[in-house]
């Protein structure tokens, strides 16, 4: 798919503006601060419902205007798709699907598909594991809506069942004993059972992108090491069938019971594990330079970026701040991996930093304006 | 601001659930301008509901005497007690006519995250009633959500050893509608759940 069109009302520095794309390769130029970032963040706001910069909607609204508005046409396979969104802080969200207003936000989900990749993303690599856990869910809904349900199921169980070790913890510590645990075996058997289909889905899904992060790796760091991806959890098995991990996880849950009651808290499952990222056999984390761990959070969007592709949905690509950080050698590497995209959009604020092979549309941002050029 | 008993009336209707402050003050305006006799009767209606209505003393719904009136058919069987979360399921399945056993009213689910467990339910009282050896299917129809699961789970695993029947309602497609038009989630269950023909 690919964006045709992107209109923008009150968003962050521009009070109006409209850009018109084509498919293929886009570059946006000018220099810092002048509002690059701010148009793919609203591309990503329009396909996540979320800012890839900011946890609050807020800032994304222009200073002194009540609400922000993003029109974006989308064409896939052919047929062209409106799609806005209004931002309005403090209520919810209004959508609108074609001309026709959507019960819920979330029903514009999928309407355009983008992966984008950002300087923030480096956290990736650096940050805690709940960014890696959420890089892998939010790619499994991508591939497979119905794991929304799954995720927030298994989220549902692991709040439940936290609140009542909570429960009993501290009336324990108020009382000295007591505290009801009489429903924690249906806990824990809700608990493996949602928990064991995420685990299965996310081992099948790690999988399925090692070759995908190995190969884009080896591109954008030249054969600087390989670099692989694995699942890890606390409850190491070479199962991978539910119906097993299920088993494992309830095991886990029983062996671990009395230090969990003792700390009031869930400590198995997959709420708790990891993505482990290596460099031939040492881990990125610690080990790896600033280059290197850059290198590897973008092969791992690439990564996400090309599965979704092998698998027959072909999103928009967003490169925010990519080549700045790149020699020659590995602009020209990245430019060929990224090249053949349906629609791949750049930033960057010198225009020579991008190869040739991704000369496509230019377009000059200034302050508040955007012109093709 | 209103003045006096129009400001209360607002207040009062206002603190109902479903009504906002808009709905509240326009339904206040609409008793104040509607016939006296028509708001003496839902006064009367509402004092009523208060000195009249209790709970069954067997299965826990809403009722004007001992036992609710489905407790009393004697044309109802025993064999069967379908266990539902709230009063309003009840009128729920009574609609359907497919269930000519009789009730009983848990009076929420197990929600830690609220403070509500088992004993908070009317679970203690259900399992009197199985005690009596009549009841040979006990049909667990919570709602379909992590709550509602987890109090189907803990009744079955309570239930099971005394050798009843113990069933599930069957979640899945809604009929008579599209199948493009059911949600994900749904549909997504459905394809879990499918069955051989």
């Amino acid at each position: 798919m690919y964006v045709r069109r992107l209109e923008l009302v009150d968003f962050r520095s521009y009070p109006r503006v409209v850009v018109e794309f084509e498919p293929g390769p886009g570059v946006f130029v000018g220099s810092n601060g002048v509002g690059k970032t701010n148009l793919v963040e609203a591309l990503g706001y329009v396909a996540t419902l979320s800012s890839h910069r900011v946890s609050t909607d807020a800032p994304l609204v222009r200073i002194g205007a009540q609400r922000a508005v993003v029109r974006c046409a989308v064409v896939h396979e052919g047929r062209e798709l409106l799609v806005e969104l209004q931002i309005e802080p403090g209520k919810a969200n209004k959508a609108r699907l074609g001309r026709a207003p959507t019960t819920r936000p979330r029903d514009i989900l999928g309407a355009l598909r983008l992966v984008l990749f950002a300087p923030e993303d480096l956290s990736l690599v650096r940050g805690e594991p709940e960014g890696r856990r959420r890089f892998l869910d939010d790619l499994l809904v991508a591939r497979q809506p119905r794991f929304a349900a799954v995720r927030s199921d298994y989220e549902r169980v692991l709040k439940q069942r936290n609140a009542l070790l909570r429960t009993a913890y501290l009336t324990r510590r108020v009382k000295g004993s007591g505290g009801d645990l009489s429903t924690l075996d249906v806990w824990d058997a809700h608990l493996a059972e949602h928990g064991s289909r995420l685990w299965a889905a996310r081992l099948e899904l790690t999988a399925a992108l090692a070759p995908h992060v190995e190969r884009a790796y080896d591109a954008v760091a030249a054969g600087k090491g390989t670099a692989r991806v694995r699942y890890h959890s606390r409850n190491e098995t070479t199962e991978t069938a539910p119906q097993e991990l299920e088993k494992v996880l309830a095991e886990a849950l029983k062996n671990g019971r009395p230090q969990e009651v003792e700390r009031g808290v869930t400590l198995a499952g997959p709420h708790r594990d990891d993505l482990s990222l290596l460099l031939g056999e040492m881990p990125v984390k610690g080990y790896a330079s600033h280059g290197e761990s850059w290198s590897f959070a973008l092969a791992m969007k690439l990564a996400a970026y090309e599965l979704l592709r092998a698998e027959g949905i072909e999103p928009v690509l967003v490169l925010d701040d990519v080549f700045a950080e790149l020699d020659a050698g590995r602009r020209e590497r990245l430019a060929d991996l990224v090249g053949g995209a349906e629609q791949v959009l750049v930033t960057c604020a010198v225009d020579a930093d991008v190869p040739a092979r991704l000369r496509g549309a230019r377009y000059a941002v200034r302050e508040g304006e955007v012109e093709h050029g | 601001m209103y003045e006096g008993a129009i400001q209360d009336l607002i207040d009062e209707l206002g603190r109902l659930p479903g009504v906002g402050p808009k709905s509240a003050q326009r339904i206040a305006f609409h008793v104040l301008a509607a016939d006296p006799t028509d708001v003496k009767r839902l006064a009367a209606a509402l004092h009523r509901v208060k000195d009249l209505v209790r709970f069954c003393t067997t299965c826990f719904n809403v009722a004007e005497s001992e036992q609710c009136r489905i407790c009393r058919d004697p044309r109802r069987h025993d064999e069967a007690i379908c266990v539902v979360e709230e009063p309003k399921d009840v009128v729920a399945i009574e609609k359907t006519g497919e269930f000519r056993g009789r009730y009983h009213v848990l009076g929420g689910a197990i929600n830690p995250l609220e403070g509500v467990g088992p004993d908070n339910l009317k679970i203690r009282e259900l399992m009197a009633r199985l005690s009596s050896g009549e009841v040979k299917e006990l049909i667990l129809a919570t709602d379909p959500n992590t709550e509602g699961e987890a109090t189907a789970t803990y009744l079955a695993l309570l239930v099971k050893p005394m050798g009843l029947r113990v069933t599930r309602l069957a979640s899945g497609l809604p009929v008579g509608g599209d199948l493009e038009y059911a949600d994900e989630v749904t549909l997504g269950r459905a394809f879990e759940g499918r069955r051989v023909l």
